[in-house]
C-alpha cells in the first residue's frame, strides 16, 4: 500500500479550502445585476387562496417584480414531480397531486410559497414581502399520519381520496399468516419513527441567470445531483431543453438526502430570471429551511415477530403508515417502500415476511429521503423486535440474534434482496469483545451502587446501498437508471482530471477518488483532480445518495481507467517498438515484458498527445476515456453497534457510557474518511433517538421550527466511539467496496433505544428519548409497548 | 386553539361603569398593549392595528375585533384576528364576565389564543408567557384607567 493509495488514511484534500474559508458555495456566488428573491409563504397549514394583492409591494423601493402562482401558470411552467411510481395492492397507480412551484389556488402546508418578490437587495425584497396581501380561506388541517386517512379528515389533494397516495404491500401474506398461526411466541411492538428536520450546515440556495443571446439558462444550486435536477427541470417542469440549461452545484455544505430533491425555489429562480432578464439569487434562511426542506422518517408502525419452539424466527409482519407531507417530493414514494420493506429481513434468515405500507398526505412539509432513507426505519423495526423478543423469551439478545443470522451466501430474502456476502457472526463477536460484554453485569452492579440504571443494547443492522442496478429499480417503478459515469482526462504532462457524475457535499470524493487513481496509475495524488457538479463539464451522472459514490461512482472510474491503461500501453508500445500486448504497467512505469526497457507515465502521456511515434492510421492521438458503470446488485454493508447507557432514574438523564461500532463495508479506500462517516452517522442516529423530533401542532404550525425548539446533537451528547471493521469484500463491484455513508445513522437509533429500554426495564420508550420520557419510563409511568 | 388563559381582577368601579368602559373604543385603545389605532366600525365591530413582539419576532397586526354574546352589563365575548404579514397571524377570543363585589366589581376572563407562521415557528416557547403578559398588561392598564373613568 502506498502512502496515498487505496487503504491509506490520506488527509482530505478539500479540507484545506473548507477550513480556511476559501470554499465556493452557492451563496458565495454573485452575478452582475442580480436581484434577490424573497418568498411570501403561507402562515396557514391548509387554506384556499382567495386573492393575492401585489400592487402595494410592486411600488416599494427597489422592487423589480412580484410574481404569483397565477403568473407561473400563465407562463405554462410545469409542477414538480415524484419520480418513482408505486402501485397499490389493487394495481392502481399512486395518486400524485399537483405541486406547482408557487401555489395558485390552495396552500397545503405552512411555508407553501404564494408569491415571490424580486428586488435590488434582500432587505428591500423582505420589506416588500410585508406589503403583499394574501386573502386566505382557512380550511381544517391534518398533520398526524395516523389520522390522515380517517373518515372526515380534511382532503388535501382532490386526486387522492382520504389522503391515501397508495396502499402497497410486499411479501407473502398467506405464508406469513401461517407462520404466525403456528408460532410458539409472538412479539408485538407499536413504533413511531420520529420525524426529523435535516439541518444541513449550508441552507439551500439557488442563483439563476438567463443568457438572452443564446436563450440559455444557468442555475447554481445546492444539489446532490445536478444532472437529475436538470433532467427534471427540463423534461417535467418544461423550463428549457437540457442543452439550454446548465446546472452547477459547486461546494455544497452537507445534504443528508435533503438536497437530492428538486425544489420549488430553484424552479422559480430560473423562471423569474428569464422573465425579468436579470440574474435572480435566493438563499434560504434557517427558518425557511425548517419549513421547506424535505423532512425525514415519520412512520407509524405496528410490527410482529413469530418465533418457533426452537427460538427460530419464522415470520415478520409489519403495517406502516408513512407520512409523505403536503406534496410528493422527488423520491418520496420509494423511501417507505422499496428502500424500507426490502430490508425487513435484517441479518436474519426469516422464511416469511409481509409488509403493508399506507402512504398519506398531511398538511406538513414534504417528507423524503434522509440519511439512510427507509433503512433506518426498517432496522429500527427489526432490531427492536428481535431485542424485545429475546428479552421476552429470557434469551441473551446476542445469542438469539446469532441463532437466527443468515450464515450462507448468496441469501435470497422473501423481500426481493439477494445478500451477496457477509459475516454477521464476525462483526457481532468483535463488537462484543470491544465493549467487554462479558463484564457488563459488573458494570451494571457498579452503577446500581450509585443509584444509577445501566443498560446495553444491540443493533445488528444490514442496509442495501450502492444504489442501484438500473434494470432492477426500473422494474420496481424508478423513473431513472441508477448507474454512474466517469471520464478520465489525462493531460500531456501527465496530470489527470477525473470527471464524475457523483457529487461530493462533504464525503471527501476529491481525496478518495484521487487515491484510487494514484493507486492504479502510480502517480502522485497531487497530480489528480476531481471534477464534479457541473452539467457542462460532466456529461451525465446520477449524483450522490444511498452510499453509492464508492461502489458505483468509483467503479465507473475503474472502468475508465482500464481503458486508459489499455491505450497508454499501446502508446508505450510504439515508443519502445514493441507490441502493446507485451507491455506491463506497474507503479507508473511501462515495461516491455522480460526486458529492462521501460518508459514512465509522463513520457507516455506526452507521446499520446504529440503523436510522433505512431501514425493516425495506427492509433488515435490523445488520452481520454469515459465509462458508464451499472451495478449488477445492491451492496450490503452490515455490522453490529452496541450502546451502553447509564441513566439517572431521578432525572431521566441518559449518559452514553460506551459505544462500539463494528462495520463490514467491504474493502476500504480511506479508513480515516470511513471512520468520520461512521462518527457522523452515529451522531445523527443519536440525535434521532434522544434529541430530535419535528413537531406540528394540531393547527399545522411547526412548533419545532428553530434551534430553540429543535435539539441537534452536540459533542457533549456523545461518547468517544470505538469504531472497527470486519471485511468481506463485495463480490459485485471491481473494488469490493460496499459504502459507508449511511450505516451509522441506520444502526444507531435501535442500539440506543435497546440500551435505554434495557436500563429502565420497560419497552415503551418512544424517540426522542428525552429526559422526561426516560424519567417517566424509569418511574414505570409508560403504557405497554404494543396492544 | 393552542393556548388557554384565565384570570380575575377586582375593579374599583361599579359594574355599570366597568361595562361602559369595556365598550368604549377610546378606553380599549388606551388599554390594549401595543394598540396603535382602534376604529369603531359598528357597535360591535372594531378595526385595530396592534404592534406585538414575541421573542425575536416583532410585527404590526392588522385585524378586526368583534364583540359577541353581549349580555349587558354582565359580560361579552371579544373575538379578534389579525394578520401580521410575513410574521404570520394571531387570533384569539376572551369571554369576560362582571359580577358585583362590595363597592366595586369582579372581572373574570377566560381566553384562548393561537398563532401561525413565523410567530408560531420561532416564538412557540415564548407565546404562552407573552400572551399571559399581554393579558395582564391589558387589565393593569384597565384598572388604572378606570380610576379616572366616569
Amino acid at each position: 500500500m502506498s502512502a496515498t493509495g487505496i487503504g491509506a488514511a490520506v488527509r482530505r484534500k478539500e479540507d484545506q479550502r473548507f477550513i480556511t474559508g476559501t470554499g465556493n458555495y452557492t451563496s458565495d456566488i454573485s452575478r452582475p445585476g442580480e436581484l434577490r428573491a424573497y418568498f411570501v409563504r403561507s402562515p396557514h397549514a391548509h387554506a384556499t387562496i382567495k386573492k393575492v394583492d401585489t400592487k402595494a409591494a410592486e411600488k416599494m423601493p427597489g422592487v423589480a417584480a412580484v410574481l404569483t402562482g397565477a403568473d407561473l401558470a400563465n407562463d405554462k411552467i410545469g409542477g414538480l414531480i415524484c419520480g418513482w411510481a408505486i402501485t397499490s395492492k389493487d394495481g392502481t397507480p399512486m395518486k400524485m397531486g399537483a405541486h406547482p412551484a408557487i401555489a395558485a389556488d390552495k396552500v397545503r402546508c405552512v411555508g407553501d410559497a404564494v408569491a415571490v418578490v424580486l428586488a435590488e437587495t434582500l432587505r428591500q425584497a423582505r420589506d416588500a414581502a410585508e406589503a403583499v396581501e394574501v386573502d386566505y380561506g382557512v380550511l381544517p388541517s391534518v398533520v398526524d399520519p395516523a389520522k390522515a386517512a380517517a373518515k372526515g379528515a380534511p382532503q388535501i389533494h382532490d386526486v387522492a381520496p382520504n389522503n391515501m397516495i397508495y396502499d402497497w404491500h410486499l411479501g407473502d401474506k398467506a405464508a406469513t399468516d401461517a407462520a404466525f398461526a403456528s408460532a410458539k411466541h409472538v412479539t408485538k411492538l407499536d413504533i413511531i419513527n420520529n420525524r426529523l428536520v435535516p439541518n444541513a450546515m449550508e441552507p439551500r440556495a439557488a442563483i439563476a441567470e438567463y443568457d438572452q443571446g443564446n436563450d440559455a439558462l444557468t442555475l447554481w444550486n445546492t444539489s446532490q445531483n445536478p444532472h437529475v435536477a436538470r433532467l427534471v427541470i427540463s423534461a417535467f417542469v418544461g423550463m428549457a431543453p437540457e442543452h439550454k440549461l446548465r446546472v452547477i452545484a459547486p461546494d455544497v455544505g452537507g445534504g443528508f438526502g435533503s438536497k437530492i430533491f428538486i425544489y420549488p425555489e430553484e424552479v422559480v429562480a430560473l423562471w423569474a430570471a428569464r422573465r425579468v432578464k436579470r440574474p435572480v439569487k435566493w438563499v434560504s434562511d434557517r427558518s425557511e429551511a425548517f419549513l421547506t426542506d424535505a423532512h425525514g422518517r415519520d412512520h407509524v408502525t405496528h410490527a410482529e415477530l413469530a418465533i418457533d419452539a426452537n427460538n427460530k424466527i419464522t415470520g415478520l409482519r409489519v403495517h406502516t403508515i408513512a407520512n409523505i407531507g403536503a406534496y410528493m417530493s422527488t423520491f418520496s414514494s420509494s423511501v417507505p417502500t422499496y428502500l424500507y420493506a426490502t430490508l425487513l429481513s435484517g441479518q436474519y434468515a426469516i422464511p416469511a415476511i409481509y409488509a403493508e405500507v399506507d402512504a398519506v398526505y398531511t398538511n406538513t412539509a414534504p417528507v423524503d429521503a434522509y440519511r439512510g432513507a427507509g433503512r433506518p426505519e426498517a432496522t429500527f423495526v427489526v432490531e427492536r423486535l428481535v431485542e424485545v423478543a429475546a428479552r421476552e423469551l429470557g434469551l441473551d439478545p446476542a445469542e438469539f440474534r446469532r441463532k437466527n443470522f443468515v450464515k450462507s451466501f448468496p441469501h435470497q430474502t422473501p423481500v426481493i434482496m439477494t445478500y451477496d456476502a457477509g459475516d454477521y457472526d464476525a462483526s457481532l463477536t468483535k463488537a462484543m469483545d470491544l465493549i467487554d460484554y462479558k463484564n457488563f453485569g459488573k458494570r451494571k452492579a457498579e452503577s446500581e451502587k450509585h443509584g444509577k440504571l445501566r443498560g446495553i443494547g444491540f443493533s445488528t443492522y444490514i442496509e442495501a446501498c450502492g444504489i442501484a442496478p438500473s434494470q432492477a429499480v426500473g422494474s420496481l417503478g424508478a423513473g431513472v437508471g441508477l448507474w454512474e459515469s466517469a471520464e478520465v482526462r489525462v493531460n500531456p504532462t501527465g496530470s489527470i482530471e477525473i470527471l464524475t457524475g457523483s457529487h461530493s457535499h462533504g464525503q471527501g470524493h476529491e481525496t478518495t477518488f484521487a487515491q484510487l487513481v494514484s493507486d492504479r496509475l502510480g502517480v502522485p495524488i497531487e497530480t489528480v483532480s476531481v471534477v464534479h457538479g457541473d452539467t457542462d463539464k460532466v456529461q451525465f451522472g446520477m449524483g450522490t445518495y444511498g452510499s453509492r459514490s464508492g461502489a458505483v461512482g468509483m467503479s465507473a472510474i475503474v472502468k475508465a481507467l482500464d481503458k486508459i491503461e489499455a491505450k497508454a500501453k499501446k502508446v508505450a508500445g510504439y515508443m519502445m517498438e514493441a507490441s502493446g500486448d507485451d507491455i506491463e504497467f506497474k507503479d507508473g512505469k511501462f515495461t516491455v515484458k522480460g526486458t529492462d526497457k521501460s518508459v514512465g507515465w509522463g513520457d507516455v502521456t506526452l507521446n499520446a498527445y504529440i503523436a510522433h511515434k505512431f501514425t493516425g492510421g495506427q492509433l488515435e492521438p490523445g488520452l481520454k476515456e469515459g465509462a458508464f458503470y451499472d451495478p449488477t446488485n445492491f451492496t450490503f454493508p452490515a455490522g453490529c453497534h452496541i450502546a451502553e447507557v447509564e441513566i439517572d432514574p431521578e432525572t431521566g438523564k441518559t449518559t452514553i457510557a460506551k459505544w462500539v461500532a463494528v462495520d463490514d463495508f467491504g474493502n476500504i479506500i480511506n479508513p480515516m474518511i470511513v471512520e468520520g462517516q461512521v462518527h457522523g452517522g452515529i451522531a445523527q442516529g443519536v440525535g434521532q433517538a434522544m434529541l430530535e423530533g419535528a413537531s406540528y401542532n394540531s393547527d399545522g404550525q411547526l412548533v419545532t421550527g428553530s434551534f430553540m425548539d429543535y435539539a441537534m446533537p452536540r459533542a457533549a451528547d456523545l461518547p468517544s466511539f470505538k469504531v472497527d471493521t470486519t471485511v468481506t469484500p463485495c463480490p459485485s463491484n471491481p473494488l469490493g467496496i460496499k459504502g459507508c455513508g449511511e450505516a451509522g445513522a441506520i444502526a444507531s437509533p435501535a442500539a440506543l433505544i435497546n440500551a435505554i429500554t434495557n436500563a429502565v426495564g420497560h419497552e415503551n420508550v418512544p424517540m426522542p428519548a428525552t429526559p422526561s420520557t426516560v424519567w417517566k419510563a424509569a418511574q414505570g409511568g409508560m403504557k405497554k409497548a404494543a396492544e | 386553539m393552542a393556548l388557554e388563559m384565565s384570570g380575575e381582577y377586582d375593579l374599583p368601579q361599579k359594574r355599570e361603569i366597568v361595562w361602559k368602559a369595556l365598550n368604549d373604543p377610546a378606553m380599549l385603545e388606551k388599554c390594549i398593549p401595543g394598540c396603535e389605532t382602534l376604529e369603531k366600525l359598528s357597535d360591535t365591530e372594531f378595526q385595530a392595528t396592534v404592534k406585538l413582539s414575541i421573542g425575536p419576532v416583532s410585527a404590526r397586526f392588522k385585524g378586526k375585533v368583534k364583540l359577541e354574546d353581549i349580555d349587558a352589563p354582565n359580560g361579552y365575548k371579544i373575538v379578534g384576528e389579525g394578520e401580521g404579514g410575513v410574521a404570520g397571524f394571531a387570533k384569539g377570543q376572551a369571554s369576560v364576565a362582571l359580577a358585583d363585589e362590595g363597592e366595586g366589581c369582579k372581572l373574570t376572563y377566560k381566553a384562548e389564543a393561537a398563532t401561525g407562521g413565523k410567530i408560531a415557528q420561532l416564538g412557540q416557547r415564548l407565546i404562552s408567557g407573552s400572551a399571559k403578559k399581554t393579558a395582564d398588561r391589558f387589565f393593569e392598564n384597565f384598572v388604572e384607567a378606570l380610576k379616572e373613568y366616569r
